[in-house]
This record gives C-alpha cells, structure tokens and sequence, in this order.
C-alpha cells in the first residue's frame, strides 16, 4: 500500500528537476517558458549522443545500472543543452527583451520554440523510442510492503544532491543573492549595480542544466522520446503552481505533491485518470490557498 | 570656484522620448555638499534624479561626475563611477535579509567589503542587531536605513536619494535627516530630493527649486528658507512661483 510513496518520490524528484527551470524563468525573465520540456529532451538527447559516441554503454555503479559513462554523458549534455539554451535566448528572447515585448508575446514564442524544438528532434534523431541500454531492473525490498530498483535510490539521491547544490548556490554565493534580488526587483538589483544579463545567463544556465538531469533520468528510467518532455510539462507547471510560483523551494514542495498524487492515482488503478485527479488536487489547494503552498500573497 | 562633483547641464528627459518631463534642467553639486531638490508633485523632482541614474533616457544635454561623462550610462554601470542612488519606494530587498542587502551593495566593492561594512554599521549600529532578519519585516525608519546602508557599502562618492522621508512619521524624518549629516561627515556628498522642505533645507547646503519641468530658482539653503517665493510654496503660503 505504501510503495505510491516510493514511486512518488522518484516521480516527484523528476518533476521538480525541470519545474526549477520554470520557476526561475519565471521568476526572473517573467514569463512562463512553454519550451522547458524540450530543453529537458534536447538534454536526453544530447546525453544518448554521448553515450553512443563513447560506446561503453552506460556502466553500472553497484546496484545501480548506469555507471560513469551516462554520468560524464549527464555532464557533457548540460553543457550542450546549456550552449543551445543561450544561443535562442540570443537570438529570439533577448531581441523580444529589447523591444520590451509584452510578457504574452514571450510565451507565444516560446510556444513556438516548444513546436520547433519537438520537430527538430524528430528530424535528427527519428520519432521511434530510443534507450540508452537495455536492462532489467531488479527491485529489493527497502521496507515491509515497499519495493524499489536501486536506479530509484540514485535518482531520488541525485535530485537531493541537486536541490542541495541549488539552495547553497542561491544562500552562499554572490551570483545566487543576485539572482534572488533580480526576482524580487530587477530595477534595484541594476541600481545596485547588478548586470542583469549576467544573471538572466545564469537562469537559463541552471534551468537547462537541472532539466538536462532530469531528461537523462526520466528516460533512463523509461525511453527516449521527442514528446518525453512536453508530456513532463502539465506536472510541471502544476508543481510551479501548486507549489507557489514566486518560491523555488515551493515547486520542490509542489512536484512532491504532484509526484504522490499521481502515484497514489496508479495505485488505485486510475492510471488513466491520473493527470485529471492531479488537477483537482491542485485546484483543490488553490482555493484553499490562491497563492499556493509557499508562495507570497500578491 | 573648484569643478563640480555632479553636473547636469540643459538636461531634457521623461518617461515618453515625445513628452519630456524636464525641459532644460541645470543644477550643480560640489565635494562635501548636501543639496536638495525641491518642487510640488509632477514638477521633474523624480524625474531629474532617475534620468542621472540612468532609468530614464536623457534626450538633450548631458551628465558629468568629476567631469566624466556619464549621460546615458547604464544604471548597473553608475555605481562602478562610484555613485549611489536609494529610490523612494521599494529600495530594499525585501526578502532578502539584511546582511544579504548589505552584501549586495558591496558587489563592485569586494575588496573594501569588511572595512565598508564596519563603517556602515558605526553609522547605523542597530543593522547589526537586524543583519538576520529580512529586509521586508522591518519598520519604514529601519527599512530606509537599511536602503541608505546598502548604498553606502559601494563606497559612493555622490549618494543620490528620492524623498528619503516619505512615508515616515515626523520624528522618523528627522532621524532620517540627521542620520543623512552623519553620512556627509564621513565624506559621502548627498542629492537628495524631497517634499519636506523645510526639513530637507536645514541640514542642506543648496536648493534648487523645479516647477513644471524647469528650474525657478536656486541658492544655498539658508537664502530658500527665507525666500518668500519659496516659502509660499512649500513653507505655507499662497505662491506666485508655481505661475510664473
């Protein structure tokens, strides 16, 4: 009964790696980036080019079927991914920026991107499902009634190292307060003396490389796909939501919710139903609390 | 006669390039200096202070710190010539603590940040006791200190503040304003602007006066607080000024 805990958790940890992206575009460049699933399928995309490249397979680490060949592949692909990241923002939002276009114009385009970026992947890379290497996941009993594969374990372990890595970047250091000051208030932030371009390259340095993680993860647990990542983007932005979209650690919060709900949903045979019984677990807790869990009140 | 710390000369701006707000302002601003911008609401007082800093384009005249000229410096480059500005309203990071605003100011200024911070808080020694709390639960009197804090860890020489007593209680003002004597005795020159005239004019030592976009009058402060045409502007009476 309680293995939804389990498979919630990891669900959630997925989530939240790419709603993070979300947040802070949102937070920070102040629109919502429809394009985040396909920077999160660029990323797994770039990871399996890697892999290929190499030849070693992915490797193992204990337990764990992937080892430090998809590992160093998670590393080149954020760099990819965060490389292809900037590029469009040069060449699309940050023209829109200048022009001060209005915030829907924003998300229009990246509508666009979103379309193109899906096509594109098709194109190269083909629409049939692709893995990174075959295996059979042997699950262990963790506790009384509660199974998991110790892939699960390096995910959830991953994403923790993740948010941890996050909270002290955005707490310790100078880049992560100026980013927190740009979200807040972007013409103090450059009164102040912060170049806010630097901190709009940082955004989408991060967003792209958590998503990247997650994209590896999302299909090293399932398969390649150029739709894996627009399917992630209704959970995602639910978490962002749910979570209060104004707090990064809201949408970690929020994609826990979601990730149990959803679990939850499948363990009650309503796996077809799940996107729907996530919605109204979401809209549930907006008209409880409009701002959501942690977010401020306007 | 020493070259002025700030010179803005034949300045037009406003927020649309098509309606200027200004029309030609001039003002000067020497080392060591306090001097107030005065007028009614909707005269340019704002309007001056934010085309300086670079929030709004300048469409004539230019802008000279030291003689360097600034006009259409980028806001986020100003503080690097070493000039500090503290808006009227929303001038801290509200959720960021204390200690985060303090370090913030200090982002061009890491190799002083130690000293700075010590000088900051000789002037207002009750951020220490607040460094941990964030800036958006403190009191307006506390919260302006923490803005004008912030400021000053740049190591400005020319702070620039908008109507550091709005808002506050009277008593708060003048606290404020005796806090702003303090920073100018450290070496810090100040262009302020304000609506508290008389106030603003007591630790002053020059005024100008703008109306509808231009500048009516100037003097050092004592001289405005005796003038009757500003007096009867903004000391309590009627005024011919405002029509003129």
């Amino acid at each position: 009964m309680m293995q939804f805990v389990a498979d919630g958790i990891v669900s959630a940890a997925l989530i939240a790696l790419g709603a993070i992206g979300i947040s802070m575009t949102y937070n920070i460049l102040r629109f919502a980036n429809f394009a985040q699933g396909e920077i999160l399928t660029i990323g797994a995309y770039f990871a399996l080019l890697l892999v290929g490249v190499m030849g070693a397979g992915i490797g193992t680490l204990g337990p764990v079927a992937f080892g430090w060949p998809l590992l160093l592949s998670i590393l080149f692909a954020m760099v990819a991914t965060s490389i292809v990241v900037l590029v469009v923002d040069w060449l699309l939002f940050r023209p829109l920026r200048n022009r001060n276009a209005v915030r829907i114009t924003l998300i229009m385009a990246a509508f666009g991107l979103s379309l193109m970026g899906r096509n594109l992947v098709t194109l190269i890379a083909g629409g049939e499902p692709q893995y990174y290497a075959f295996f059979i996941p042997k699950a262990f009993e963790l506790l009384p009634g509660i199974k998991v594969v110790p892939d699960d374990i390096a995910i959830i372990a991953i994403a923790v190292i993740a948010f941890v890595a996050l909270f002290l970047f955005m707490t310790r250091t100078s880049m992560g307060r100026q980013m927190r000051a740009v979200s807040e208030n972007p013409t103090l932030a450059q009164i102040n003396g912060i170049d806010v371009r630097a901190v709009i390259r940082w955004t989408w340095i991060i967003g792209a490389s958590l998503a990247t993680v997650a994209g590896v993860l999302l299909a090293h647990n399932t398969q390649l796909r150029p739709e894996m990542g627009f399917d992630m983007l209704l959970p995602m932005f639910a978490a962002l939501i749910l979570g209060g979209a104004s707090n990064l650690y809201g949408t970690i919060l929020g994609a826990l919710v979601i990730g149990l709900t959803e679990a939850i949903a499948v363990s009650l045979g309503l796996a077809g139903y799940r996107a729907a019984i996530t919605f109204m677990v979401m809209l549930a807790v907006l008209l409880v609390r409009p701002q959501g869990l942690l977010g401020e009140k306007e | 006669m020493p070259d002025p710390m700030l010179a803005v000369h034949d300045v037009e701006a406003g927020y649309n390039p098509s309606l200027p707000i200004l029309h030609g302002v001039s003002l000067e601003v020497f080392e060591g200096e306090i001097v107030t911008v005065l007028g009614p609401n909707g005269a340019g007082k704002s309007t001056l202070i934010k085309a300086i800093a670079g929030l709004l384009k300048i469409s004539r005249g230019s802008v000279t710190i030291s003689g360097r000229d600034i006009t259409g410096l980028e806001t986020h480059e100003l503080i690097r010539e070493r000039v500090a500005y503290v808006p009227q309203t929303e001038n801290v990071f509200a959720r960021l603590s204390v200690e985060e605003n303090l370090a913030l100011g200090a982002l061009h200024n890491q190799d002083q940040f130690v000293e700075q911070r010590r000088r900051v808080l000789d002037l207002f020694p009750d951020l220490e006791r607040l460094g941990h709390l964030a800036a958006g639960k403190l009191s307006g009197g506390q919260r302006q200190m923490v803005a004008v804090g912030r400021a000053l860890m740049a190591d400005p020489v020319l702070l620039m503040l908008d109507e550091p007593s709005a808002g506050l209680s009277p008593k708060l003002a003048q606290v404020v304003f005796s806090q702003l004597i303090r920073v100018k005795e450290v070496g810090v020159t100040i262009l302020m602007v304000e609506q508290n005239a008389r106030a603003a004019l007591k630790i002053s030592d020059r005024g100008y006066v703008l109306a509808e976009g231009l500048q009516k009058v100037h003097g050092d402060a004592r001289s405005l607080l005796d003038n009757p045409e500003v007096g009867a502007l903004y000391l309590g009476a009627k005024s011919r000024l405002a029509r003129s």
